[in-house]
């Protein structure tokens, strides 16, 4: 295996998901250079998927969330540095930490996340307005939630609705669009998950905005466009994510919706990469350049980055895949779900277990799997064994992912 | 610490210190043991943690749940009588002298 020169730096800027996963697999390719990640969350790097489920319900403790144990990174001769790079001297190939710390690379990757929108509305800042990105503020959100009377969480994403799921007790949930998921998910699935809450005991308020949060230092109540208030003493703002891109502009890198790279995950600067929800990358999957939010993504690029480093380059292009869980729903997403012009439901709807098949010019683009992971891993067997079927051919096996994927192993 | 042995398809099989509280497929990773891949990073969504128990010791393991149930179902090596997703099983001292065996395939 080819590895890099044993006098070579690698700086890895962000101690999240991908920056861990670009590090570990610098080691497992074989890279023999220092390998530095600078971090600003204290302790060994974890995994954020829990911390709006098992985490913030209490199911799951610190030691879960770790991705590997403290003294695997002394065993891989991986250097954890607390802190955060302030900024890039690309002429210098240096990096100065905000403690004034400077550091050389030979290659620098970018891993600087992203970091949520904060609600543009007056009150924003009361104590009892809560978000949710980092351990620290799942702890946070678990200590208020048990002094809390009314929860309003806004914004019926991914983050707000598990959040909803997992809070153990009956919520308001306010979202701007007219229906939830409405970024990630088809029509027939908001619906569901719309029910599904409901059925919870939760109230769903669609084409609702928020103009204002009222309180006398801690909020009441939640001021709707219409002009009438929720009260509220636990406020969750959920609105979404803007990359974190600061030290990439300070860099003089473009920017546009993330940190822009190329199909290997380069910057224009050769010696610096970009990955994971900070990069804007032409996705072959959406034919357009795309921004992801999701640990798949994270995860293969800071693969796709260290094979790069260490010689072995190959063009971005992993399946994109995503899930949440809620309540007792499970839903998995594979591709992306953009422009469908045709549509069709498998599986039990009324039962809460079904599948949405999106298609666009007659091929399959995404598949949403609600209560039925094997139709989710068909349908990640189908697109990236490049027999991404037609609608013709799904028809002909009555949309039959898993019979589908029998008759072309077997073709 | 109580030990867990991997066993590879080719019989070569690893004994390593599982720390109580973490999974048997966070262990896999903890020690670089090849043959779990867990993808989804052990939140029972893609099935690519699948070991098989020794069958004498599959009651010394909590019962399955609904999600395993359904995710053992589509593992990409056969689901066997003693299958089980590792990212489902936390490490207990009484798993000490725990034998696994990896399947062929996981993805």
């Amino acid at each position: 295996m080819t590895t890099g020169s044993s006098s070579e730096t690698v700086l890895v800027a962000g101690g999240g998901q991908s920056g861990f996963q670009a590090a570990a697999s610098l080691r497992d390719k074989g890279f023999t250079g220092r390998v530095v990640l600078v971090g600003d969350e204290p302790g060994v790097p974890y995994q954020r998927p829990p911390l709006s489920k098992a985490y913030l319900k209490g199911t799951a403790g610190e030691e879960q969330l770790r991705l590997r144990p403290e003294d695997f990174f002394a065993e891989k001769g991986i250097e954890l540095v607390p802190g955060r790079v302030a900024s890039v001297d690309r002429a210098a190939s240096r990096v100065v930490l905000e403690s004034g710390e400077e550091l050389a690379y030979d290659h620098l990757v970018l891993a600087t996340g992203a970091r949520n929108r904060v609600l543009p509305v007056p009150g924003a800042d009361l104590d009892g307005v809560l978000m949710l990105r980092t351990r620290d503020d799942a702890d946070r959100l678990r200590s208020s939630l048990e002094r809390a009377s009314n929860v309003v969480v806004i914004g019926g994403g991914f983050i707000g609705l598990e959040f909803a799921s997992h809070a153990g007790r009956p919520v308001t949930v306010v979202e701007a669009q007219d229906r939830l998921l409405a970024r990630v998910a088809s029509p027939e699935v908001s619906e569901f998950f719309k029910e599904l809450h409901e059925k919870a005991g939760h109230t769903v308020l669609l084409g609702t905005g928020v103009t204002a949060l009222h309180g006398d230092g801690h909020v009441s109540s939640v001021e709707l466009a219409d002009g009438s208030r929720l009260p509220a003493d636990l406020v969750v703002v959920a609105v979404g994510v803007v990359p974190e891109t600061t030290l990439a502009s300070q860099a003089g890198l473009t920017v546009t919706n993330g940190v822009v790279v190329d199909e290997h995950l380069r910057t224009e600067d050769s010696k610096i990469f970009a990955i994971g929800d900070c990069a804007n990358f032409p996705c072959v999957h959406a034919g357009a350049a795309t921004r992801l939010e999701s640990v798949q993504n994270a995860v293969d690029q800071a693969r796709c980055v260290a094979a790069a480093i260490t010689g072995d380059a190959a063009p971005y292009d992993s399946l994109p895949w995503f899930w949440t869980d809620q309540t007792d729903a499970k839903l998995q997403i594979v591709g992306i779900l953009a422009n469908a012009d045709q549509t069709v439901v498998t599986g039990d709807r009324a039962e809460g277990r079904f599948s949405v098949l999106s298609f666009r010019d007659g091929v399959l683009i995404a598949v949403e799997s609600v209560n039925r992971p094997p139709d989710h891993i068909a349908a990640r067997r189908l697109f990236t064994a490049e027999l991404r079927p037609s609608y013709a051919d799904l028809e002909a096996s009555s949309f039959d992912l898993k019979a589908h994927v029998k008759s072309r192993s077997a073709a | 610490m109580p030990k867990v042995t991997y066993v590879q398809p080719d019989g070569t099989s690893r004994t390593v210190d599982a720390t109580v509280g973490r999974s048997l497929m966070q262990v896999a990773l903890d020690h670089g043991v090849d043959g779990i891949v867990a993808e989804c990073g052990g939140n029972a969504m893609c099935a690519t943690c699948h070991v098989y128990v020794a069958p004498e010791r599959l009651d010394d393991l909590g019962p399955l749940c609904s999600d395993e149930e359904e995710m053992l179902d589509c593992t990409a090596s056969p689901r066997a009588a003693t299958s089980r997703l590792s990212c489902q099983l936390p490490v207990t001292e009484d798993l000490d002298g725990l034998v696994l065996r990896l399947p062929e395939e996981q993805l």
